[in-house]
């Protein structure tokens, strides 16, 4: 069916939207963590279930997009009565159809419970990892099936891009976004409307839009769950888009890592396709456009805007001079606007609601709201939205919960392998381009980190360098051999063989591999170790003088040995010890053979005393 | 050789095909066979070389034949801060094998990967692209014994 | 024509030069080690780096000369940051005349980190040379990142090699990868040591460079253990 006009679209929006509220809705997250958690067989019982009790048809049942909190999966919410329930298993599925579905009992073992209060909660928004949050980009996520697209035209889909193909001119769609003020959500935070416009004055025969889905920082995962969860919202900001700076071609640049996020795409591009929005005369205006998905072959690289293009063209991702930039000369020398995939699902809700709206959200420089991937060593990991300013207390501790008792947390490392380690005296830093900038670190495309007194920086360091002298193309002297020097300083410190000059040679490196790298990968890649010798110092001084690990994780520094005071003698520790090192008898405190000991640490992991200590 | 000819078919003899070419080669075959490279130098005419600096270039290509089983241990942030590392070694020791080789035997290929998007599930393994998360090396050990005896059962039974 | 100023003297250059064409214009010597005037430019190197008047530091080799634009080709950072460059060079490739004149030049006196001798700085000339000169595309870089190298598709000597030599006429620090005639990897093959090992033949056939290794007796004949260079090895490959 193909949508000629505006009316036509809301007419339809109409019908789906009213045919929705009229059935009870079961809600399945089908996003990776609970996938992995086994929600595709909480479904399948589901439907099976549904199917006995005969309200198959009765029922709306949706594989959903991820709702963020990935850490209690597999997650289910039902809208009547609405009720959210969080670790279900597929056994738990008969429970919910006979009690929750048909008699309208709420099942109290799989609520989720407030840390604060301890009590338990009926409703996602109650708790405080979603309360402090502000849904903007995700706010479909979790809600819709992502690959029916009838589902997000009942919720307001392409109406903005109708509007704007039959009512804006590009310019106008131009300036709406530069009053906005949308800055890029992939890293460096160019202003969108800008790059919008130097490509539209770009001279050139046809001109590309890009989304990049290439999301190689390591311990995020923003970008999979939007296209993955709502792949149509950045479908639509790329139309919106292609038709303000005259491009007729795109692209979506997704890593091949994310094979649902690919499929999601094809099957969202095919629906597109077949109602209109893709392809000749779009909303029977003069725009045609399409669009086509390209594979990332795994590269931490290929994110760069020059290497993406590499590699969009066939070749190996090795970034270029820049300028010529990409909305100059881009893909095959056409003039090409680069955009992240946030960035562009951020697009129809601006034109929707209006600059002024998003402008009004978050600070002075740093507008609307950033995803990020909340991971690490906090009590509630997954993916979280808020209006930007936030500090970076309020994320950790509030929405995050705090540390892991007993532990302590100690920093977060903010942007990835291109951003910096902040420490907790930093935590009332407002989180926006210019304060995190400044700070050492970057905004970078959402990554966060958390850490605490059992992380070690120097091997947070050298871990990143580890990682970056892997990625780096290895095109430019200072990146690929600056790296791979840092990395062995850094190796020789965790191993204690260093000395201090060692550390004044890693910081001189590192400040020259920052200066003279050719793209933005070797610029950034000394900031994980800039920013650690900047904040914790003193952690590196007690690897090179002392030979001491403070957080007890580099291996050649520490020794496990049992607290025999804790020890109950349980065994337990005895048989899976691969150095058969652990002696004692039943009952008695057990010794640990530090001649054998290769410190693998699986005592530590077994021990439910905590007798295991590191020292 | 037929199915190489049927995947470039499918996208068409251009060199910005090459890499969408190369992916669902090694999709097939596991990993990039050398008389494939050549077949698809000749038929894009592009350089030998420059195919073969895409296949070692980028992660996903892999120049020698896989495991009967895949094992990736995630080494994204995420996992690397909640014990990746160990599990590495722990692999490294019941294997015998280091991190990007194939078992003397062929059953098990032992492969690192830098995140696979579920980080709030750190540490992650992935067994034959199936999500094993929270991942102890108690808990791994036990896997792989799994796997083992799912063989040795197979064995048995003529 | 684009105006621009380098370390304050003003120069005029056609539109699309580089800033190191601008240089050179003025008589302004830039280190370079990438770079040839017969291949397009590359910027791996970046020992060309100048400082702009923003204060980033870029490689003049590839940087497109702009209308205003204000740079330092020998400011304190420029120099200290091409001494840290020819430090990690040296460290990789001890033995190069070419770099240890470098060395000299910019007072480089000590190499602190661990001596790799790679012998080769993957500069990408003669990857270039054998491309946009030679129309032979017979070698290439392989790998990413600190495993990167040069050589042929397998290792293997390449149907593409027509044994012309350019690559290693092209190498700044010389003495390259070739392991002579009859190595099975070598990255062209056909270079016989520059003194050839076979005078009295050699003077009949003039076979240097050309049929090399036809007749045979290079092959059989004798050769001095430091006749030929080593194989690049010590880089581990992703397999
Ligand atoms: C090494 C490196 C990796 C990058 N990776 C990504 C990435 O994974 N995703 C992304 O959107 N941008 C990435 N970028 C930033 C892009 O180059 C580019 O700035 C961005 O896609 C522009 O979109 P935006 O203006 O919407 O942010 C990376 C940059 C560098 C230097
Ligand atoms: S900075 Fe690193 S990634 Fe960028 S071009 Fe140079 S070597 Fe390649
Ligand atoms: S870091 Fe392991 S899944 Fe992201
Ligand atoms: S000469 Fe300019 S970067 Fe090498």
């Amino acid at each position: 069916m193909k949508i000629r006009t505006l009316e036509q679209l809301m007419a339809l929006e109409q019908e789906l939207c009213a045919a929705r509220d009229r059935k009870p809705c079961v809600r399945v997250c089908g996003g990776t963590g609970c996938r992995a958690r086994g929600s595709e067989d909480v479904l399948a019982r589901f439907q099976t279930q549904l199917r006995e009790v005969g309200w198959a048809e009765a029922v709306d049942l949706k594989f959903t997009g991820c709702h963020g909190l990935c850490e209690r999966g597999p997650l289910v919410s039902l809208t009547s009565p609405e009720v959210f329930y969080q670790g279900v298993e597929a056994d738990d599925v008969p429970a919910i159809v006979a009690e929750t579905l048909v008699r309208g009992v709420v099942i109290e073992r799989l609520l989720a419970h407030d840390p604060m209060t301890g009590q338990r909660v009926r409703r996602e928004q109650e708790l405080p990892f979603y309360r402090r949050q502000q849904r903007v980009v995700l706010r479909f996520n979790g809600v819709i099936d992502p690959t029916d697209i009838r589902e997000y035209i009942a919720l307001g889909g392409y109406r903005t891009l109708g509007v704007v193909l039959t009512r804006l001119t590009p310019e106008e769609v131009i300036e709406i976004i530069e009053r906005s003020g949308l800055r890029g959500r992939g890293g460096a935070g160019f202003p969108t409307g800008k790059k919008w416009r130097l490509a539209r004055a770009a001279p050139g025969a046809r001109k590309y839009v890009i989304c990049n889905g290439d999301e190689g920082d390591p311990g995020a995962f923003m970008d999979r769950s939007v296209l993955e969860g709502n792949p149509h919202s950045v479908i639509e900001g790329m139309i919106i888009g292609a038709y303000a700076v005259g491009a007729t071609r795109g692209i979506i640049y997704v890593r091949e890592e994310y094979p649902l996020a690919v499929r999601t795409l094809q099957i969202a591009l095919a629906q597109a396709r077949e109602y209109g929005f893709l392809g000749e005369a779009i909303f029977d205006s003069a725009f045609s456009f399409d669009l086509e998905i390209v594979r990332g072959a795994g590269a931490f690289v290929a994110g760069e805007e020059t290497a993406l293009i590499a590699a969009v063209e066939g070749r190996v991702s090795e970034p270029r001079q820049r300028p010529p930039y990409p909305v100059q000369r881009g893909v095959w020398g056409y003039p090409t606007v680069i955009n992240n995939v946030e960035t562009w699902a951020n697009i129809p809700i601006i034109l929707e609601r209006g600059p002024e709206w998003f402008a009004r959200l978050g600070t002075a420089t740093s507008k609307g709201t950033k995803i990020f991937s909340l991971v690490g060593k906090v009590a509630n990991t997954g993916l979280v939205e808020i209006p930007m300013g936030m500090t970076l207390r309020d994320l950790v501790e509030e929405i995050g919960g705090g540390a892991l008792p007993p532990r302590e947390i100690k920093a977060v490392q903010i942007g990835g392998p291109s951003g910096g380690c902040l420490p907790k005296a930093l935590f009332d830093l407002p989180i926006d381009y210019e304060s995190l900038t400044e700070a050492g670190a970057m905004m970078g495309s959402g990554g966060l980190i958390v850490m605490d007194d059992r992380t070690c920086m120097v091997d947070v360091a050298r871990y990143f360098m580890d990682f970056l002298r892997d990625e780096s193309c290895g095109k430019c002297l200072p990146c690929r051999e600056g790296t791979h020097r840092m990395y062995e300083l850094l190796t020789a410190m965790c191993e204690g063989r260093a000395t201090d000059a060692d550390l004044e040679l890693l910081e001189e490196l590192a400040q020259v591999v920052k200066e003279t790298s050719l793209c933005g990968l070797g610029q950034t890649a000394p900031n994980p170790v800039l920013t650690t010798l900047r904040y914790f110092r003193s952690e590196y001084e007690a690897h090179i003088r002392q030979k001491r690990c403070p957080a007890g994780v580099c291996k050649a520094l520490i020794r496990y040995v049992i607290n025999a005071e804790r020890c109950t003698g349980c065994v337990a520790c005895v048989q899976p010890c691969p150095q058969q090192a652990i002696s004692g008898q039943l009952k008695q405190p057990h010794l640990i053979d530090p001649e054998r000991c290769i410190k693998c640490g699986i005592c530590h992991e077994v021990c439910q005393f905590g007798a295991v200590e590191i020292v | 050789m037929q199915e190489i000819e049927a995947i470039i078919e499918r996208y068409g003899a251009q060199r910005r095909h090459v890499i969408s070419i190369l992916q669902d080669i090694q999709a097939r075959f596991h990993y990039l066979p050398k008389d494939a490279l050549m077949e698809v130098a000749a038929r894009v005419r592009i350089p030998l070389i420059d195919l073969y600096s895409i296949a070692t270039f980028y992660n996903c290509f892999s120049l020698l034949p896989r495991g009967e089983h895949v094992i990736k241990v995630c080494l994204g942030t995420a996992c690397h801060l909640k014990g990746g590392t160990r599990l590495v070694e722990a692999l490294e020791r019941e294997l015998g094998v280091r991190e990007g080789e194939l078992t003397p035997d062929g059953r098990f290929s032992f492969e690192t990967v830098r995140c696979v998007g579920a980080c709030a599930l750190a540490p992650l393994v992935l067994i034959d692209e199936r999500y094993y998360p929270k991942m102890t090396q108690r808990k791994l050990t036990q896997v792989l014994a799994r796997l083992r005896r799912a063989r040795q059962a197979a064995e048995a039974v003529p | 024509m684009t105006k621009l100023y380098i370390n304050g003297i003003e120069v005029e250059i056609e539109q699309g030069a580089s800033l190191l064409e601008a240089a050179q214009q003025l008589g302004i010597e830039i280190p370079t080690l990438c770079f040839h005037p017969g291949l397009s430019a590359y910027g791996a190197c970046r020992l060309c780096v100048v400082e702009l008047g923003d204060g980033r530091l870029v490689s003049a080799c590839t940087y497109p000369a702009q209308e205003g634009l204000r740079v330092r080709t020998h400011s304190p950072r420029v120099r200290r940051a091409r001494r840290m460059l020819i430090e990690l060079l040296l460290s990789i490739c001890p033995s190069s005349k070419r770099l240890q004149d470098l060395a000299a030049e910019h007072q480089v006196e000590r190499v602190r980190f661990a001596v790799r001798d790679e012998r080769c700085i993957l500069c990408g000339l003669c990857v270039r040379m054998c491309a946009e000169q030679m129309m032979a595309h017979a070698i290439g870089f392989v790998n990413r990142g600190y495993r990167r190298r040069i050589t042929t598709p397998f290792d293997l000597r390449s149907d593409a090699c027509r044994r012309c030599g350019g690559c290693l006429y092209i190498c700044p620090v010389c003495e390259v990868r070739c392991q002579g005639v009859g190595a099975p990897s070598a990255v062209c093959g056909s270079c016989t040591p520059p003194a050839p090992t076979c005078p009295p033949v050699y003077e009949d056939l003039a076979c240097y460079m050309g049929a090399t290794g036809e007749c045979g007796t290079c092959v059989r004949g004798p050769r001095t253990p430091d006749s030929h260079s080593p194989t690049v090895a010590g880089r581990r490959e992703k397999v």
